[in-house]
């Protein structure tokens, strides 16, 4: 017999594929989306008003608290998404899943951005809806910056899926050892990033390390993009922030991958 | 198909290093289906993962379908067809459709994938399973479906790492005659390891024995049975007798043992064609007034090839 030799396929086709796979996932059980959106909503809805009644709609926020806390949300999503990326890598591990498409064409790194990018879907239609929720509240919308704001995420989110990804190989044998870095590390950096609540108001110490952590430049840059800005140096330091988390992120991810073999 | 030159894989644990793999030479032809067969830990899953460009080697080279599995890892695996150990199917998908998407990941269209997936759900008797969830299949039923998985973009060369491990055998014969049938049809070269020995001596054609690393033997399963063990013919005689049959028995054959048997002595010796020679072993002992109790005559399993090389039965390794 001649043994046929299947084409080559590019990275975003590989990218495609491994994407299709994890969305049929929701595609299958639409339920676990509409869990996915209870999250944000309750946030918006129980966390809003608690910041409003704190500063009064004011100097703090420098306008509406609303304009100020949706872009944060927006971003705890993305960071939730895809800090967990791993974990259900971590089941694929367990299972042969992995070792599976790991003996297939596939590049490495589309396993990685595939899954990420999964992780990220469900975000286009989160930070949908919580928008939409939020207008009558007057939250003022403008689409076209709130569509960079979400194209920066995805490359951030990418970054830090893979990043997740990495860590879950390296879990592989102690299961628990995922979670609990996982959480030891989002927590921190979603409170200094000034997400949740603003960071000027903080200690000095505070406002020093979060220059240091990536996802307070995201978190800016989307504020001021929520807020009608498009060309303002916070966007660009934003972008440069997702594409150095995503280079990064790559790149210790397709190292592990390659390590992942014993 | 396969062309490997001293190929080795030491891995570290700690300070510690361990030889999983030391200097494999192995050739394997088109059309072939070869075993690998050890106990558990012998190098085989390891010498499998480094053909299939899972596992760097750290010795020697290995060539799979004429390419260099450390060059071109990636020009390797869309060659081959690999079935691992575990559930190559996600848990928490659909039969249908991560069989589509296999298909998809090796560049085949969607009308390819489909029209080989159909071809596959009905050979392997998982039509009925198409948009059922993998985790709610049965042991039998993923074995199945992994297969699928491994032969959607119909492979030249195909990798079995321990593909009926845990089946009962009734499923593990109607895998091989799933296996054996789809080989039949597109002339698949098979490469599997297994730690059962009747698997390997019935299913493949060749038997390469592995042992702590390093191939011991290599053959077909009936010469490596022939060359290696022999055939075997056991006489049970009064105690009282057994030094005259020995002296006769071994005028008759090589390799004389014996053992204490509840109605006296058990002496074997090995032959050629021992039911044959039995009826003439018998007349002449019993010429030289010994009364023979009992005879038996045994054909060798790959259990006393391994026993032969090694000292040590495979069966004491089986879980």
């Amino acid at each position: 017999m001649v043994a046929l030799v299947p084409p080559r396929t590019s990275v975003v086709t590989d990218v495609g594929h491994v994407w299709w796979r994890e969305t049929l996932t929701i595609v299958r059980d639409p339920f676990s989306l509409i869990f996915s959106l209870v999250q944000p909503l309750v946030f918006l809805g129980l966390f809003g008003p608690l910041l409003s009644g704190l500063a009064g709609d004011g100097a703090l926020f420098g306008g509406s608290s609303l304009q100020w806390f949706l872009p944060g949300v927006v971003v705890m999503i993305t960071m939730f998404g895809t800090s967990m990326t791993g974990a259900n890598l971590q089941f694929e591990i367990m299972t042969g899943a992995f070792e599976r498409m790991l003996a297939t064409p596939l590049s490495r790194a589309s396993l990685m951005i595939g899954r990420a990018l999964k992780e990220l879907t469900p975000l286009v239609v989160q930070a949908l809806i919580i928008t939409l929720v939020a207008i009558p509240f007057g939250f003022v919308l403008y689409p076209l910056h709130v569509v960079v704001g979400l194209v920066m995420l995805g490359i951030f989110g990418v970054g830090v899926g893979a990043l997740s990804y990495a860590l879950a190989i390296a879990a592989r044998k102690t299961e628990w050892i995922f979670w609990a870095v996982q959480q030891s590390l989002l927590f921190p950096l979603l409170i200094l990033s000034g997400m949740m609540l603003p960071l000027e108001t903080g200690p000095g110490w505070m406002q020093v390390v979060s220059r240091f952590n990536p996802l307070t430049y995201i978190v800016d840059a989307e504020r001021v993009l929520f807020a009608g800005t498009l060309g303002s140096p916070t966007v660009l330091w934003g972008f440069a922030a997702a594409v150095v988390t995503a280079a990064l992120g790559l790149l210790v991810g397709v190292r592990s991958i390659r390590k992942a073999t014993v | 198909m396969i062309h490997t030159e001293a190929l080795g894989r030491t891995f570290r644990v700690g300070k510690e290093t361990i030889e999983a793999v030391r200097g494999i030479d192995l050739d394997v032809a088109e059309g072939e289906l070869v075993a690998f067969l050890g106990p558990n830990g012998a190098g085989k899953s390891t010498t499998l993962r480094m053909l299939t460009s899972l596992l760097p080697p750290t010795a020697g080279s290995a060539h799979v379908a004429g390419i260099d599995v450390v060059a071109q890892p990636a020009e390797v695996r869309r060659r081959i067809g690999y079935i691992g150990q575990k559930d190559g199917a996600g848990h928490n998908y659909r039969v249908w459709d991560e069989l589509v998407l296999q298909g998809r990941f090796y560049g085949m269209s969607r009308a390819a994938a489909t029209a080989s997936g159909e071809e596959l759900l009905r050979t392997l008797d998982l039509e009925p399973l198409r948009m059922r969830k993998v985790s709610s299949l049965s042991g039998g039923q993923k074995r199945r479906l992994d297969i699928a998985l491994g032969l959607i973009h119909r492979p030249g060369l195909l990798f079995l790492d321990e593909p009926s491990t845990g089946m009962d055998p009734q499923n593990r014969a109607n895998l091989w005659e799933h296996i054996l049938r789809i080989r039949e049809e597109r002339g698949t070269t098979i490469v599997l390891t297994t730690h059962y020995l009747d698997e390997a001596d019935q299913m493949a054609e060749r038997v390469v024995i592995i042992d702590h690393g390093r191939i011991i033997a290599d053959d077909t399963a009936d010469a490596l049975k022939r060359k290696q063990a022999g055939d075997r013919l056991t006489v049970v005689v009064p105690t009282a007798q057994a030094d005259r049959a020995r002296g006769l028995l071994a005028t008759e054959g090589s390799e004389p043992a014996e053992q204490p048997d509840p109605d006296g002595t058990a002496l074997s010796i090995r032959v050629e064609a021992a039911s044959h020679a039995m009826p003439g072993v018998l007349e002449r002992l019993r010429a030289a007034g010994v009364d023979v109790i009992a005879a038996s005559a045994r054909q060798p399993t790959l259990d006393d090839v391994f026993l032969n090389l090694t000292g040590r039965s495979l069966r004491e390794g089986e879980s």
